[in-house]
């Protein structure tokens, strides 16, 4: 079973719905459904990151069947609504709550104090509570194998990059991108456009004809609209997919997408509450567990370079390859990372600065 | 700078400007006839989906732009009724309408994400379009560049120089008395508004079938909103409206272009720079010697109710 409900109808419905429930809650038999709630910052169809998370949902249904009752409330922005349509879905019987975006950390920190018996996971966020669990993807590690396949396939050396806001997750992948690149070609160097924001298509195109034009040969981006797919195909340059495997908007030059796959984890959570293991943890999980994939390769690309990528993501798998090993000089030629060492997850997760070879 | 290089930046340019250019000129008649419709957003993005639907259902892009623009009228359509036959607040009515038009495109166009669509063909001239440096700048674009070229020159001399644009100036600036003489102000406002709403829609129908030839959820991205100030900008005039969205479409493109090539100038002041442009050249002409030039229309907003 599943409910989509708007957030201005939700809202609405949801004083009624929250005083009878507040009633029948605590008598809840043990056969009723158990109800798993989602906040969704962006529509379902944005074919990026809450169309992925959707994906999660669907999977718990899936495996649950009729043991489940699933919820989910999209576009919430990120403040005062968000808090709002958090209580309501605790409120209103759901016993698991997943909170999907960075902005909805402190709402659901405070709404899980007065909703002691309700279990929360919170994505992308640092904060964690007696019921509330933290959890994100380590999507650096797919970074670092489209980086390799870039240093391959390059002729000028320059890569253009479209990112959205400078925040450490994105200054991340920019960093474990070239980081991989140079490991193949030394000298390669990347271009950052920034169009201050996660969803412009005509600005994140007008950025790829810009940095294609100023020798760019290889475009791979942080944002989330397959506009730049289609004008790098357009214009017969390589480039990868974000969030999604975005392959149907330029066949030909659509190399691979790092996807996000919360399946796996949803699916664990949600069985966890059924059977009472559930405990707060903070996880960051990667490929090994699946959280991060790579699409289906091209066909076109040539077999040296699905190779090298195959190495890099098995590399990755068996924990052999690190993509934050030193040595690791800074924009100015600064060393940050001595040789033999490696980032920990602290230094990443606050990330503020640009390895060698970055122009931004 | 070398050609080789100015040359892609003015084709980017081009596309920029153009659905700035389509929206701006239909609300500047919209304005001149004494209707402000900050509905341009949501007739916008009702002209990109309603283009994108129908030029992927049929495989036919001229079907799209006309579909697009039927969109747009349709929308202003709404807004017609609802400011003109009833005399509702045209800011309330018009804010509204964005917020509709907005929703509305993501449930209708809820199927079409993901998919693509093949890009409107170029024009193109054999021979011609091969020339250097000219044949790209002025001989490959789609039809849509050139209709909203042909666009400004047909609005310039409607306004100026035809009979019907000056009773819609009339109508504009004094209603009582133009209905006072004999002319239906509510008639020519609504043609006014449907004008506009087919602007606004072939702007949408460029960005989703040209521009950026897929659909997304709110994919105008504010583009109606710059529109707005772009009319302002170009005290309700054709032909420096034409500039000014070549001018913010530059602007837009030189933001990238300077980061691209590493130059230090925060992203966020060159995205200011349009709004800037606008402040400050309403600024001048409502203080310096130009002083009552402004040229907005004297009914501007007001709703009209004829009397009986």
């Amino acid at each position: 079973m599943s409910n989509n409900v708007s957030r201005r109808h939700f809202l609405a419905g949801s004083t009624a719905a929250a005083g009878a429930l507040s009633l029948g809650g605590a008598s809840a038999f043990a056969a009723d459904p158990l109800k798993v709630g989602f906040v969704y910052v962006g529509p379902v169809g944005d074919f990026g990151w809450t169309h992925g998370h959707d994906l999660g949902r669907k999977a718990i249904e899936k495996e649950f069947g009729d043991k489940v009752e699933t919820t989910f409330v999209e576009k919430v922005a990120e403040g005062p609504d968000a808090e709002r349509v958090i209580r309501q879905l605790a409120s209103s019987g759901n016993k698991l709550i997943f909170t999907t975006s960075f902005g909805f950390m402190n709402p659901t920190i405070k709404v899980a104090k007065q909703f002691p018996d309700v279990k929360f996971e919170h994505a992308t966020g640092f904060m964690t509570a007696k019921n509330v669990s933290a959890y994100n993807a380590r999507f650096y590690e797919g970074r670092a194998v489209i980086g390799t396949m870039a240093g391959h396939m390059t002729k000028t050396g320059k890569f253009g990059y479209i990112a959205s806001f400078p925040i450490p997750e994105v200054v991340m992948g920019i960093n474990a991108f070239i980081l991989a690149a140079r490991k193949v070609r030394p000298d390669a160097e990347i271009k950052v456009v920034w169009v201050n924001s996660w969803f412009d298509p005509g600005k994140e195109a007008d950025a790829t004809k810009t940095l294609i034009d100023q020798g760019c040969d290889i475009i791979t981006q942080h944002t989330d609209s397959p506009a730049p797919i289609q004008t790098a195909g357009s214009r017969g340059v390589w480039c990868f997919g974000q969030a999604s495997d975005m392959s149907s908007f330029s066949p030909e030059y659509h190399a691979t997408a790092i996807l996000d796959v919360w399946d796996n984890y949803y699916v664990e959570r949600t069985r966890a509450v059924m059977d009472g293991s559930w405990e707060t943890s903070n996880v960051w999980q990667g490929m090994k567990e699946g959280m991060v994939q790579m699409s289906p390769y091209n066909e076109r690309l040539p077999a040296e370079v699905v190779e090298a990528a195959e190495t890099v993501r098995k590399g990755i798998l068996d924990g052999s390859y690190l993509p934050f090993a030193g040595p690791i000089k800074d924009q100015d030629g600064k060393e940050r990372i001595a040789a033999g060492e490696a980032m920990d997850d602290g230094a990443l997760l606050s990330m503020d600065w640009y390895v060698e070879g970055v122009t931004a | 700078m070398t050609l080789d290089i100015l040359v892609p930046i003015i084709l980017t340019v081009v596309g920029s400007a153009t659905p700035l250019l389509f929206a701006a000129l239909g609300e500047l008649v919209v304005e001149k006839s004494g209707v402000l419709n900050l509905g341009v957003e949501g007739m916008m993005i009702m002209g990109a989906v309603a283009a994108f639907g129908v030029a992927v259902s049929t495989g036919s892009g001229t079907l799209g732009i006309v579909a697009g623009a039927a969109a747009g009228m349709a929308m202003a359509f709404v807004f017609g009724v609802l400011t003109l036959t009833l005399a509702a607040n045209q800011v309330a009515t018009g804010l509204a309408l964005t917020i509709f038009g907005l929703g509305l495109s993501a449930l209708l166009g809820a199927g079409f994400v993901g998919i693509p669509v093949a890009p409107l063909a170029k024009l193109a001239i054999p021979g011609i379009s091969d020339l250097p440096v000219i044949g790209p700048l002025l001989f490959a674009h789609d039809a849509l560049v050139y209709l909203s070229l042909a666009a400004v020159v047909g609005v310039a001399w409607f306004l100026k120089k035809s009979r019907a644009g000056m009773i819609l100036r009339a109508v504009g600036e004094s209603d009582i008395s133009a209905h006072s003489i004999g002319y239906d102000v509510i008639a020519v406002r609504y043609r006014a508004v449907l004008f506009g709403g087919a602007m606004a829609g072939l702007g949408g129908a460029f960005l989703s079938l040209s521009y950026t030839p897929l659909w997304n959820e709110g994919m105008t991205a504010g583009r109606g909103w710059i529109a707005l100030a772009l009319v302002v900008f170009a005290t309700w005039r054709p032909w420096r409206l034409l500039a000014g969205a070549y001018l913010f479409g530059g602007v837009t493109i030189l933001q990238l272009y300077s980061q691209g090539a590493g130059v230090a100038i925060p992203a966020q002041v060159l995205s200011m720079l349009p709004y800037l442009a606008t402040i400050l050249v309403l600024t001048i002409i409502a203080a310096g010697p130009w002083k009552g030039r402004l040229d907005a229309p004297a009914c501007l907003g007001k709703p009209f109710r004829p009397s009986t």
